[in-house]
């Protein structure tokens, strides 16, 4: 029991960053009706992003206030990333659009190799760690087994992250619900056409879109390096297949529905881990995937596809 | 929204078009030739801005590892550097293609369109020069450039391993539509079948094994294929991804069967109807009375190649004019009107997986003994991405089209290896090789947003009304699922 809470909270907070990265696949292609692949790399610029402004306001220009440093380094990496989203977006897809469906896949995966060298050639291709920077954390439980004493802890650093998820879900859902912007984005989702016949700035509501989708990677960066504390070039792959992953179980093109398979996505992967064996922890979530699509392409949340012939 | 499709003309047109269009809130774009420099500097300096934006946390700054943590090292030159590039290269093609009205990619492209109508039969000729060219190639190399035979041959022996896993990758995504992004499971399956068949049974050879793997990657490709006969599209290319990734992770920890990330090594030469390419007596040299020479065995392995490639490209010639080659295209160009004309799609589906996959398990076979040594590291989702790069920048169901691709990219990237004279430029430290994926990305991005459908614009239908004709790479379907 103390063993399974234990890997319940820390399935939730993997999860939180699964969703985040899930969020960008979704509106995507909620949106456009792609599949970003770049989106996971996008994830690992602002990961990157993240470490070099912590280490400038930490080692360079000498800030010692860890909650202002945090909050500088979640915002100046969510607006960097974000341009690095315009700018794949403008390079790569938008020439494409109204272009046959593979092509912008094409670019994508294009987008995605570069991103990845162009990191790997600039920031070099050896892990960067990070030591811990938030530590302590409230115990829970503590119990004995057979094997030795378990204590389950909840870290201040996975009450951050859950609690940072929740606040951008919020504020997320509200933006696409409640403003015109999310109005925008709603109707080019239904129908680019006619919203742009009724004066809607379609470009420049898809450009929004990548840049709201980086913001969150962005954010799903900054988490991933405080959590892990290790980072390198190649983590957007891996996580942006699993954040994919939950974007379709959930429900594509439904913004609860990446949360909630966000979440499932990470709780699953921590258990078979934990339950089962490390090393096939990643066929768990791409079986994951497959079945899903194949029983229940329409995801959890999401509205089944009328196919009109 | 851009404007419909059907509309426009040349694929060369639309990135153009939509380039100009979202350059213009940079500055007014009236007559495009005089009033522009103004704009273009404006769009230009924009672009710089920008391209410092991006690079200020990645060119400027490095994060290294230092005694004491992490340290963060400032490179404001390189930083500089790479803003006045995006500047000027931005500026001069604002002046020289965006913003012009007679745009230089425009003539080349004219012009090369223009050559191809006005030598008719231009496409046929050139396909034979390749293949004497192909087939003489060990000659021409061994006797003109000798000093480095063995490493050009090398890099024929790699561009016609990818040409065959092209040709075996367009049955699937070029002629049936199904777009796999795992294709590479199926060479990983030839070669470990080949392996694992050639180091536990001694007399299991090159060509005993070969048919063994292209069956049991044939197997494979069913196996894979039956859970997704009903998904399409992008579905289809993410399950068939997590698929290949499923095997290489298979591949990576079963270490009993597999050798786990060591992989397998002493996988056997080829022979020559059960002689061995090697000095020893009983040698093919020896027995049919030459010098023995190492050259030989990569001669050898490059006509194999050639030979396996070949094939694939017939039986795809073939198949196309056979009913099940129909049925595929069919399936392609509107999957539920074939079905409501009584064709079976399952099977359709499940035999162009299969036969797909056969072409991937030979080439796996063929580079398991080539390397003598196999890991699951070579069969990453970079290696998947590039074969499908391949066939779909060569232009989707188009032969010649993947010949010229693989080509052009994986020649390319070779080239890099050979431009020592950068370090001149650059300082010592410069490896162009470093930069090798980088510039394949780009190239990527760059040949789909020029020309989407890819290098060889026109395709040859299967079947006809009264005269042959080649038609337009935008009248065909490609693997989008309607």
């Amino acid at each position: 029991m103390d063993y399974f809470l234990q890997q319940l909270i820390n399935g939730l907070t993997l999860g939180s960053i699964y969703g985040l990265i899930a969020i960008g696949y979704t509106m995507v292609y909620g949106i456009i009706g792609m599949i970003n692949f770049a989106h996971g790399d996008i994830f690992m610029i602002g990961a990157f992003i993240s470490l070099a402004v912590f280490l400038a306001l930490t080692t360079v220009l000498g800030f010692a206030f860890l909650p202002v440093v945090l909050l500088i380094v979640l915002i100046v990496a969510m607006l960097f990333t974000s341009a690095w989203g315009w700018t794949v977006e403008r390079l790569a897809y938008r020439p494409l659009r109204g272009s046959f469906r593979l092509a912008p896949l094409i670019t994508a995966i294009g987008m995605s190799i570069v991103l990845q060298n162009f990191v790997q050639i600039t920031q070099g291709a050896r892990v960067k760690p990070l030591p811990p920077q938030i530590q302590g954390g409230i115990t829970l439980m503590e119990g004995s087994t057979q094997v030795g004493d378990i204590v389950v802890r909840l870290s201040y650093m996975q009450i951050i992250i859950i609690v940072t998820t929740l606040v951008l879900m919020t504020v997320f859902t509200l933006l696409i619900t409640r403003t015109p912007l999310g109005r925008a984005q709603r109707a080019c989702e239904q129908d680019r056409k006619m919203a742009a016949l009724l004066g809607v700035d379609v470009d420049r509501t898809i450009s929004l879109t990548f840049v709201m989708g980086a913001a969150l990677a962005a954010v799903a960066g900054f988490m991933f390096l405080l959590l892990y504390g290790v980072i390198d070039f190649y983590i957007g792959f891996l996580a942006g297949i699993k954040a994919f992953t939950a974007a379709v179980l959930g429900g594509i093109g439904s913004l609860p529905g990446a949360m909630l398979g966000g979440l499932l996505i990470g709780l699953i992967e921590v258990f078979w881990s934990g339950y089962f064996s490390v090393e096939y922890k990643d066929v768990a979530a791409f079986s994951i995937l497959a079945i899903v699509l194949i029983f229940l392409p329409s995801g959890l949340l999401g509205k089944p596809e009328v196919e009109k012939v | 929204m851009a404007s419909p499709e059907a509309s426009i003309p040349a694929s060369v047109q639309k990135p153009m078009g939509a380039q100009g269009r979202a350059a213009a809130p940079g500055g007014a774009r009236s007559g495009a030739g005089e009033g522009g420099l103004a704009g273009s500097l404006r769009d230009a300096a924009l672009a710089a801005f920008l391209a410092g934006v991006l690079g200020f946390f990645f060119i400027g700054l490095r994060a290294d590892i230092a005694p004491g943590g992490l340290d963060l090292r400032a490179r404001w030159g390189a930083w500089i550097v790479s803003i006045l590039v995006v500047f000027v290269g931005r500026l001069a093609l604002n002046l020289f293609v965006f913003r012009t009205s007679k745009p230089v990619t425009k003539t080349i492209g004219a012009r090369l369109t223009g050559l191809s109508d006005a030598v008719p039969g231009l496409g046929k000729w050139l396909t034979r020069a390749l293949l004497v060219f192909a087939l003489v190639l060990p000659f021409v190399v061994t006797t003109f450039f000798s000093s480095r035979d063995r490493q050009i041959i090398d890099l024929a022996i790699l561009i016609m391993t990818y040409v065959m896993l092209g040709w075996g990758l367009n049955i699937v995504v070029g002629l049936a539509g199904l777009l796999d992004l795992g294709y590479v499971a199926f060479y990983a399956v030839g070669a470990y079948s080949f392996a694992l068949l050639a180091t536990h049974f001694e007399f299991i050879g090159f060509w005993t094994a070969l048919p063994l793997a292209g069956l049991l990657a044939a197997m494979w490709g069913i196996i894979l294929g039956f859970p997704v006969l009903r998904l399409r599209g992008d579905y289809l290319a993410i399950v068939t991804l997590a698929f290949g990734e499923i095997i290489r992770v298979v591949l990576l920890n079963w270490y009993e069967f597999t050798g786990g990330p060591n992989g397998i090594s002493g996988i056997p030469k080829p022979t020559f109807f059960g002689l061995e390419l090697s000095r020893g007596d009983d040698g093919m040299a020896a027995f049919f009375g030459f010098e023995y020479d190492p050259i030989q065995r990569f001669i050898y392995l490059y006509y194999i190649i050639l030979l396996l490639a070949l094939i694939t490209n017939l039986v795809t010639i073939r198949l196309r004019k056979l009913p099940i080659g129909r049925a595929w295209e069919a399936m392609r160009e509107d999957e539920i009107a074939c079905r409501s004309l009584g064709i079976n799609t399952r099977n359709t589906k499940l035999t162009a997986f299969a036969i797909g996959a056969m072409f991937g398990g030979f080439a796996g076979s063929f580079f398991a003994t080539r390397q003598g040594f196999i890991s699951p590291e070579s069969f990453t989702f970079l290696e998947s991405a590039i074969i499908l790069a391949i066939v779909v920048l060569g232009g989707l169901g188009s032969q010649i089209g993947v010949v010229v691709a693989a080509v052009v990219m994986i020649g390319g990237m070779e080239l890099l290896r050979n431009l020592d004279f950068l370090t001149y430029i650059f300082g010592p430290d410069f490896d162009p090789v470093r930069y090798r994926m980088l510039i394949f990305g780009l190239a990527m991005v760059f040949i789909m947003v020029w020309k989407p459908r890819g290098l060889v614009a026109t395709r040859e239908p299967s079947a006809v009304l009264k005269e042959k004709k080649r038609i337009g790479a935008d009248m065909v379907a490609q693997g989008e699922g309607h």
